[in-house]
């Protein structure tokens, strides 16, 4: 990642990401009345995210690749399922990531 | 002027332990190669949490700075309906109105809202007292975050590389309220891997959007 990159995704995603907030400030609550709307919308974090969660775990540039991700993922959904606070999950599965990562 | 302690007490305890997540993000931010200063950068400037570890998952993967920003961005795009559920509650004008949306998060709106039965005056303060309070400890928390990872060195020897999708994975955990939404959440995961050879880093995730309009265009 070039310098000039990172500074360009620091400076547009706070810029768009503020710009984003301040406009429930500005536009009528009726804009997005739309139930088509809300229901994409309440959806659209939950596509993301588990999109995020397979990029970062099971992908190397544009392949699928298993690796010691993969135990860190599989601890943090067992933390997870055991009712585990957020700092527990992260660390939990880093922990497991770096044995698995050791031991090859 | 004196709001309800129990709504101090919400809104603190919220706002430190969630702030306390900002070591993982400083953690991320340096794993996905920014340096310091711009990890903490996001922290203050972006400050919304989700779209911060994208943008940097999202340059850690590979992908361009296109589809990083657009991640992100469409990441956020809640805040907006959060900021319609805020403005008539804060009813704030100039710089006032600029700090209300800047703190217009997942906590401090759901912090407001919890305060229904306690009155106006308590939604407000608990929007306050927590939008500011995670801004504090989220930024703070960035730093420490940073540096040590920083310290740290190889992020993989330390299992960082893993500790991203896991930061993931536990923002996505308390949506999947019902199988509904967890049948979207593993379709969207399916998708996106189904569809990754194909695509450029940083696209298949930006196209699992899609998943979201296709499932939400009809009622369930």
């Amino acid at each position: 990642m070039s310098v000039s990159a990172s500074w360009t995704v620091l400076g547009a995603t706070s810029a768009l990401c503020f710009a984003i907030k301040l406009l429930g400030y500005f536009i009528p609550a009726s804009w997005l009345a739309h139930p088509r709307l809300q229901r994409i919308n309440a959806l659209v974090p939950i596509a993301l995210l588990s999109a995020l969660v397979m990029a970062e775990g099971l992908v190397t540039k544009t392949h699928v690749v298993v690796d010691h991700r993969l135990a860190g993922l599989v601890a943090a959904t067992g933390l997870l399922l055991a009712r585990a606070p957020f700092p527990v999950v992260v660390v939990g599965a880093a922990v497991t990531s770096a044995v698995v990562w050791h031991l090859h | 002027m004196n709001a309800p302690r129990e709504t101090l007490r919400d809104a603190l305890s919220v706002a430190l332990t969630v702030g306390a997540y900002g070591v993982a993000f400083g953690a991320a931010g340096i794993a996905a190669h920014f340096s310091v200063l711009q990890t903490c950068l996001f922290s203050l400037l972006t400050f919304t949490g989700a779209s911060q570890f994208a943008a940097v998952g999202v340059m850690a993967a590979g992908g361009g700075v296109a589809s990083a920003v657009a991640t992100a961005t469409m990441l956020s795009t809640r805040n907006t309906l959060y900021g319609l559920q805020m403005a008539p509650l804060v009813r704030a004008k100039g710089l006032k109105r600029v700090a209300a949306a800047q703190i217009t998060i997942d906590e401090s709106t759901a912090v407001a809202l919890a305060q229904t039965t306690r009155g106006t005056h308590a939604m407000r303060t608990g929007f306050w007292v927590t939008g500011v309070g995670v801004f504090v400890f989220w930024n703070v928390f960035t730093v420490v975050g940073a540096l040590a990872a920083q310290a740290l060195g190889n992020p993989a020897s330390w299992g960082l590389d893993a500790a991203v999708p896991a930061a993931f994975l536990g923002l996505l955990w308390p949506r999947l309220t019902d199988w509904y939404l967890r049948t979207v959440a593993v379709v969207s995961m399916g998708f996106a891997l189904l569809i990754t050879p194909a695509l450029p880093a940083g696209l298949p995730i930006i196209a699992s959007v899609l998943v979201a309009f296709v499932v939400g265009w009809r009622e369930r």
